[in-house]
């Protein structure tokens, strides 16, 4: 006897649901669809995150240390254009450019669904810790250097740890950005958290009980990060104790 | 140790220093006093090339620091620097602080590191708080790590900038201890600083600087006991 149909032989208001439920996500293994989405959705953006993470930290840097050194000021024009380009286009439109025209011979839409929003995300990382390099005290700059530290060794381990702190809660934020956003993978023929739910609709026609699934896993993912946030402030705000 | 040679700088088109020429030998300890504005702190800076110089030479142990080609890095291993601001790093503990450059700069084995740094902070008397966190100390203590920080680089000279402007009264003379222990430990010092005292008392010589130049120089007698420009006759009389 599984759980539904204990469910069912309980009666009461509840079991109508129950057995709509049992037909929608459980008859044919239909829920094995959405087991499969939400890995992809976290697999994509995870794979964006990190990819995002690193070109935001490299064009931000370049960003920051073509200020004074004009040997880097081509690469800078180079970060700004990519910058602009990736905000002022649609991520749809994006992703498709990334599978029919970049990748047009991939068989696997996954892996590029995650370069596509990886770049897409880096360039709003760029931004954002360019600006957490901005809010760390010229000091620490000048501290590092009188050392003897090259800027590029004063920037990794002194002043991005310390910006990072600052733009974490931003970073998070974007992350939460991200997740939501990689629901249009179904466009590439991927099946993410948001086609998994799409198609038991189209199969079962109940759109009720499959959106409301779908829409209360990301919940769960997001309320599930922003745990995650609050208990690394706490670590990072460690140099912060009085 | 350092030749400074018709030293310029100039923000934007205002001139701040305008030609100065000096030198510092090992051993010595110089105080550079002026009034606010006078360039005392750009020149400090310009000496371990923090501020690029307009125009001039910075010679440092025979190599010329202005020299585009030089290795600016491997030169200020030898110079360290102490901030009005201290400028610690936050996010690490003091023992980390004093660590990072000589493990990470001249491959100083971490427990060697660790020794020499617990050393000099017993030295200042700060050996139980190798643990904290900046913010966990106060101003007189960050600034004796600072002093640390520079000193675990094992540097041939010592620049000071205004080191105990920043600080309550009550912790000026903690910071002066250090210092003036350092200066007879032998250490080549370059000091700007408004302590009048400590300049009669430490230095073998002092600058005077105005409006860019250096009006006066001499020894800790002949700058008080004789000052022969009118500017630093008027100087002296405001500040001591």
């Amino acid at each position: 006897m599984n759980l539904s149909t204990l469910f069912l032989a309980s009666g009461g208001p509840f079991s109508a649901w129950f057995t709509k439920l049992h037909e929608t996500f459980i008859v044919n293994d239909r829920y094995k669809l959405l087991i499969e989405g939400f890995r992809n959705t976290i697999l994509i953006t995870l794979g964006a995150l990190a990819i995002g993470v690193v070109i935001g930290t490299i064009v931000a840097v370049i960003k920051y240390l073509a200020e004074d050194a004009p040997s880097l000021r081509w690469a800078a024009a180079i970060c700004n254009l990519y910058i602009t380009v990736i905000r002022g286009v649609p991520m749809v439109v994006q992703l498709l450019i990334f599978y029919y025209i970049i990748f047009s011979h991939a068989k696997n839409g996954i892996p590029v669904a995650i370069v596509a929003f990886g770049v897409n995300s880096g360039a709003y990382m760029a931004e954002l810790i360019r600006s957490g390099i901005n809010a760390v005290d010229a000091g620490q700059m000048e501290a590092g250097r009188s050392l003897g530290m090259s800027r590029l060794q004063t920037m990794r381990v002194v002043v991005l740890p310390q910006a990072i702190r600052y733009i974490l809660p931003a970073i998070f934020n974007e992350l939460i950005a991200l997740l939501k956003e990689t629901s249009i993978a179904g466009y590439v023929a991927e099946v993410d958290l948001t086609r998994a739910g799409n198609l038991i609709r189209n199969n079962t026609y109940d759109a009720i009980n499959t959106l409301l699934l779908v829409a209360l896993i990301y919940l769960l993912i997001v309320i599930l990060l922003e745990q995650i946030l609050k208990h690394m402030e706490r670590r990072l705000g460690k140099g912060d104790k009085r | 140790m350092i030749n400074v040679k018709n030293l310029q700088k100039n923000f934007g088109g205002v001139e701040v220093l305008k030609g100065i020429t000096t030198e510092i030998d090992k051993g010595d300890v110089i105080c550079v006093i002026g009034p606010s504005g006078s360039g005392k702190s750009t020149f400090l800076r310009c000496l371990n090339m923090l501020e690029r110089p307009s125009g001039g030479q910075i010679i440092f142990e025979g190599d010329d620091l202005t020299d585009k080609k030089i290795d600016l890095d491997l030169h200020r291993q030898k110079m360290g620097m102490v901030f009005q601001q201290f400028n610690l790093f936050p996010h690490m503990t003091v023992m980390k602080n004093l660590t990072v450059a000589p493990m990470m700069l001249k491959k100083v084995p971490e427990d060697k590191a660790k020794a020499k740094a617990l050393e000099l902070l017993g030295k200042v008397g700060l050996a139980d708080r190798a643990d904290a966190y900046p913010n966990q100390l106060s101003g007189g203590q960050k600034q004796r790590v600072a002093i640390v920080r520079a000193l675990c680089m094992e540097p041939d000279v010592m620049l000071f900038d205004e080191p105990t402007s920043a600080l309550d009264p009550e912790m000026v003379g903690e910071v002066l201890d250090v210092m003036k222990k350092l200066a007879a430990d032998g250490m080549t010092m370059v000091v700007v600083t408004h302590e009048m005292g400590f300049a009669r008392e430490v230095s073998n010589r002092i600058l005077f600087l105005d409006d860019g130049v250096i009006l006066e120089e001499g020894t800790p007698e002949e700058i008080f006991g004789h000052p022969k420009n009118e500017r630093l006759k008027s100087f002296l009389a405001k500040v001591l």
